[in-house]
């Protein structure tokens, strides 16, 4: 990583800097061809990306953490193909990230600047954790408040990738009620180019995968209305679940260790949130492809959609009310039967007003009528 | 707002009142009903038939003679949509599981493909009965527009949970979301259109059945 002791090494091409690293052209188009994959591009396509990338000037990346528990980047560390070390010192030239960088204090912020300087219009901005609005000085770093240094780095970012749950929509901390008043990104930046990466933590495939995609093609990919790439967005968990036809089949585990669950059934009755959370986990899977929540047993809590916190129990089945209580209802019932008692008077007593206003009819009166 | 936003909305605060509305407003009809009272009848009943009221609530559901001849449509089709609209409400796992949050009460469901089959079957008929409705004269003089919004009530849920089940038309959250509306919708209302014979008609069935004895008609 680039440090801020030396800003004079400026990004050049990726291509020198592989070269610069020993690293052959072979071990560089293997690499091609497994970013083509997570691109979901053809593999014939591998040699035109590397093309295109040994072509393009190393990335500069700006890392901005505000409210946020740094799982996003516990994740991206975990990422396999492209490896974080394969992404920062092949692609990018990650200028600015607090909890990766070996520079502190005024130095970091140093770098910071000379980037946002060196690159601007250029740079990649990343956000991870949201935004507090109830005070700036919930969250500060170097004294400056989260959302002044969004708006200040925003300003000459190329696009924002807002990745992580938090910085897209919001997140826990946003979550009912809300004390910081966090808001996502979005809320802030108007202007500019965002790509929503939400998960909590995102599927760090996923990270470097949009990464990837802004490096090859210099643009940013096809989004859904949530702002998220639909290549990785566009399939909900359920859609691919392999766990799918229990679902369709109605065989359902009714606690997480039954008979039911150790057949692997589906988990819907345990609260899987899998229909409505669209997401990759159950194409790309976790830890370089080892598996995934649903499959080691757990329902998905729907962890990339907004509000997915305040979106009823964890545990509670999708078709199950979020609050309706029998106590709920067994107030109505008693609403039912006072009203019915005032209905049943009313009804009453029309009936014994009509009584007392009936007159019996005489044979005189049917004659009178007659005439 | 999101689409899983709405969706909350439709399970948490829109649900909550429209079971609510459901509960109180079928609890007061019945009161209502049984409260009315009936006179005592002092007269001897014609004949002695015990029971009577609770036959007439099967042979009531059962064609008279001759009339699955003569009005196929309204039969068959009217078979086929209570059928497969219980069973969709029913035993559709999603719903039992809804069932069993609300009363402690579950049984296990039918399989899904089988429920849609059924809940297909029963939106045909529907649709069968409404043309059926409008074209009969007779049946288009005696139906009014509660007749039309009892029979809108019943089939949104069931059209916008086949679109949800399939992901039609529009993304699964949001149809979710919309089917759940329509549910609230229907139940809230439930209590004070025509749709209140689900409650209703067992009662007045056994009722007329059982006054029938007693004036000599017993069946
Ligand atoms: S486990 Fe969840 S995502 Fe998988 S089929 Fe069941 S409900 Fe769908
Ligand atoms: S399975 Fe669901 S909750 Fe779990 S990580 Fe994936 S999207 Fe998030």
């Amino acid at each position: 990583m680039k440090q801020a002791q030396q800003p004079e090494a400026l990004p050049g091409t990726v291509g020198e800097g592989l070269a610069q690293r020993g690293i052959s052209r072979r071990e560089f188009l293997k690499f091609c061809t497994s970013l083509a994959a997570l691109l979901a591009l053809p593999p014939s396509m591998a040699s035109a990306v590397a093309e295109a990338i040994s072509k393009a000037r190393r990335q500069s990346v700006i890392w901005l953490s505000f409210q946020e528990c740094t799982g996003c980047t516990e994740s991206i560390t975990r990422s396999h193909s492209p490896t974080l070390e394969n992404l920062i010192f092949d692609l990018i030239s990650l200028d600015y990230h607090h909890t990766l960088q070996a520079a502190s204090a005024e130095a970091a912020e140093h770098a910071r600047e000379q980037a946002m300087q060196d690159n601007a219009g250029k740079y990649l901005l990343v956000v991870d954790g949201s935004i507090p609005l109830g005070n700036p000085g919930f969250s500060t770093i170097a004294g400056i408040s989260n959302h002044d240094m969004l708006v200040e780095t925003a300003k000459g970012a190329a696009a924002i990738v807002a990745v992580g749950t938090c910085a897209a929509f919001g997140g826990i901390p946003k979550a009912d009620p809300n004390p910081t008043g966090a808001v996502a990104v979005g809320d802030i930046v108007k202007d500019k180019p965002i790509i929503n990466v939400p998960g909590c933590p995102p599927i760090p495939v996923v990270m470097t995968g949009v990464l990837a995609h802004f490096l090859t093609f210099g643009s940013i990919p096809e989004l859904d209305e949530l702002g998220r790439p639909k290549s990785f967005y566009g399939e909900t968990i359920h859609d691919r679940c392999y766990r799918r036809p229990f679902y369709d089949q109605g065989k359902f585990a009714k606690s997480f260790d039954d008979e039911a669950a150790r057949k692997g059934w589906c988990l819907f009755e345990l609260g899987c949130k899998g229909p409505v959370t669209y997401n990759a986990c159950a194409t790309t899977k976790w830890n370089d492809g080892t598996s995934f929540p649903i499959q080691s047993g757990h329902g998905c809590i729907g962890c990339s959609e907004p509000n997915f916190w305040d979106a009823g129990p964890l545990y509670k089945a999708l078709s199950m009310p979020v609050s309706a209580t029998p106590a709920m209802l067994g107030t109505a019932a008693a609403a039912g039967v006072a009203a019915g008692v005032v209905i049943t008077w009313h009804n009453r007593s029309a009936k014994a007003a009509a009584k007392t206003a009936h007159e019996k009819v005489t044979v005189q009166d049917l004659a009178r009528e007659d005439k | 707002m999101s689409h899983l936003d709405l969706l909350t909305f439709a399970r948490g605060s829109a649900l909550n009142w429209a079971l609510m509305l459901c509960v109180a407003g079928v609890v007061l009809r019945l009161f209502e009903i049984f409260a009315l009272g009936r006179k005592a009848d002092l007269a001897r009943p014609r004949t002695v038939s015990p029971g009577s009221g609770w036959r007439t609530m099967a042979t009531r559901s059962l064609p008279p003679e001759g009339m699955l001849k003569r009005d196929p449509v309204t039969y068959i089709g009217g078979y086929v949509f209570h059928l497969g609209l219980l069973v969709t409400i029913f035993f559709f796992a999603p719903h039992v599981e809804f069932i069993r949050s609300m009363t402690g009460l579950g049984w296990p469901g039918l399989p899904a493909p089988l429920v849609d089959a059924l809940a297909v079957a029963a939106m045909m008929a529907l649709g069968i009965l409404l043309a059926h409705r409008l074209n009969n004269p007779v049946k288009r003089m005696l139906s009014g527009n509660g007749d039309y919004l009892a029979w809108a009530l019943t089939l949104l849920p069931l059209l916008t949970g086949y679109l949800a089940y399939h992901h039609l038309l529009s993304e699964y959250t949001l149809m979710l979301a919309l089917h759940l509306f329509s549910a609230g919708l229907l139940l809230a209302l439930l209590p004070f259109t025509k749709l209140f014979h689900t409650f209703s008609l067992f009662i007045s069935r056994w009722y007329n059945g059982d006054i029938s004895a007693r004036k000599g008609v017993a069946s």
